[in-house]
């Protein structure tokens, strides 16, 4: 599975994205399971509001971040989401 | 006793809410404790908020209502309001018998996550007996209703000798369902599979041709649907790593508000499992006796203590171990290692010599308040 860069990106409805304050870090919920997120993760999750594309994610994540070069991490991140099913385009 | 100082204690990340023992249904396989019928107050709704609360502010995320039937409490969807409030993700686990659309709607809008339904085989006359209640028509509509409202759905499915040779069948069931995870729960011999362990282990064979049709069509629906497979130990090498470790993440409230470090620790003896009348859920994770008499390593045994393998399974279950041997601080026997293993292949004869009788030699015996009432009435004997 690959990420189609026309589409935009979709956090799934079927999880919850969650600021864990226990922890001190985001967590995706699912049924009867959990996952951990470091903190550049959950950036990129919560840019996935099923309204912005790939390059629209990178742009505003460079741009919030004061750097440059982020396209291959956060596909490569995405592309992981999209195979765990915590993201979809369509 | 046992337990030890210094360990590091993590705090409780799922908490599984017994809300009730009561169920319309008598699956002989139940993992109530047998003498379930003993126990028959409940806590009231507020209690349960209080729970839901202080465990919450100790960082358990995960809520299991669970039973018995969590729908046959009144108070449900103000309990499933509050969870959602407090930032819970709520797992309804339920048999969906008396589950309405309208129930399904006001629970979605109390903030309910997931339903997680259990259907207990593929046709109608298998699943109405396992059941002991005529449940089979209702139990599809509501994996419907669920889907239709928007929820994520388990299908749950409870594999034992009667329905192992309906894989293919319960497999294209999840798939029409349109089921999101399916969770193939090989039976566990505690409590009501315990009594019935005779009637519902399958053979080796039998297991081996049930998993290799499950993993193929785990490769078929990959990216539709997930599996969840749940071992059949008694066929393992080595023990289940219980509860992820004893007092570690899981805490189990029972109905009467006995807290337990897995829901099967009622029954061992001299834990003095404490009550959430009595004590704080901060007291009763860091301090009680019960939660921490097996964290850690040093109440283990030979060959536990010097097992390389011990902290990838903690020596297996403390319930399974007392169960099968009487010794809740040896190996759990499903370890090859163990000198109780043979206790294991005994089960495993006398479960396939009992498969030649005829079902009128040796019924199952149902979970119900009857056969409960006389199973505790053996076990104060026993003592």
């Amino acid at each position: 599975m690959t990420i189609n860069p026309d589409h935009p990106i979709k956090f799934s409805p079927m999880h919850r994205l969650q600021w864990e304050e226990a922890q001190q870090k985001y967590v995706i919920l699912y049924p009867e399971g959990m996952v951990e997120l470091n903190q550049s993760s959950a950036e990129i999750l919560k840019c996935c509001d099923g309204i912005r594309n790939l390059a629209q994610i990178v742009s505003e994540l460079e741009q919030t971040f004061a750097t440059t070069g982020l396209t291959n991490d956060i596909t490569a991140f995405l592309e992981v989401a999209l195979q765990n099913g915590w993201i979809n385009q369509h | 006793m046992a337990g030890s100082t210094n360990i590091n204690i993590t705090p409780p990340r799922w908490l599984l809410a017994e809300l009730t023992y009561a169920c319309p249904l008598q699956c002989p396989y139940c993992s109530n404790p047998v003498d379930y019928a003993k126990y028959s107050s409940e806590l009231s709704t507020d209690d349960w908020k209080r729970v839901l609360t202080e465990a919450r502010k100790m960082g358990a995320v995960q809520l299991g209502f669970s039973g018995g039937e969590p729908l046959t409490r009144k108070d449900l969807v103000e309990l499933v309001k509050h969870a959602r409030e407090l930032g819970y993700y709520s797992n309804l686990i339920t048999s969906g018998y008396g589950l309405t659309e309208e129930k399904i709607i006001q629970l979605k809008e109390a903030g309910l996550d997931h339903i997680q339904v259990s259907i207990q085989a593929s046709t109608q006359e298998l699943n109405d007996h396992i059941a002991g209640t005529t449940s089979f028509h209702h139990k599809k509509e509501v994996a419907h209703l669920v889907k239709k409202h928007g929820y994520p759905m388990v299908l749950c499915v409870v594999i034992h000798r009667e329905n192992i040779h309906q894989m293919p069948e319960i497999l294209a069931m999840a798939e029409e369902l349109g089921a999101d995870y399916l969770e193939l729960a090989n039976t566990q011999y505690y409590g009501w599979a315990h009594t019935n362990r005779d009637l519902l282990l399958p053979t080796k064979e039998q297991f081996e041709q049930a998993e290799q049709i499950a993993q193929a069509f785990k490769e078929k629906v990959a990216g539709k649907m997930k599996i969840y497979y749940v071992v059949p130990d008694y066929y393992e090498d080595r023990p289940k790593a219980c509860m992820n470790g004893w007092g570690t993440t899981f805490l189990t409230i029972a109905p009467d508000g006995m807290a337990l470090p897995c829901h099967s620790a009622r029954d061992l003896p001299g834990l003095d499992c404490p009550n959430v009348n009595d004590y704080s859920i901060q007291d009763i994770w860091h301090d009680s006796k019960a939660f921490n008499f097996f964290r850690g390593f040093d109440w283990m045994k030979e060959p536990c203590r010097s097992c390389d393998e011990k902290e990838k399974d903690f020596g297996g279950c403390r319930c399974q171990a007392y169960l099968l041997t009487g010794d809740m601080y040896t190996a759990d026997p499903v370890c090859s290692k163990s000198p109780e293993h043979g206790v294991i292949q005994h089960a495993i004869d006398s479960a396939k010599a009992t498969a030649s009788l005829k079902s009128d030699e040796k019924p199952l015996v149902f979970r119900n308040s009857k056969n409960s009432k006389g199973m505790s009435s053996a076990v104060d004997i026993a003592d």
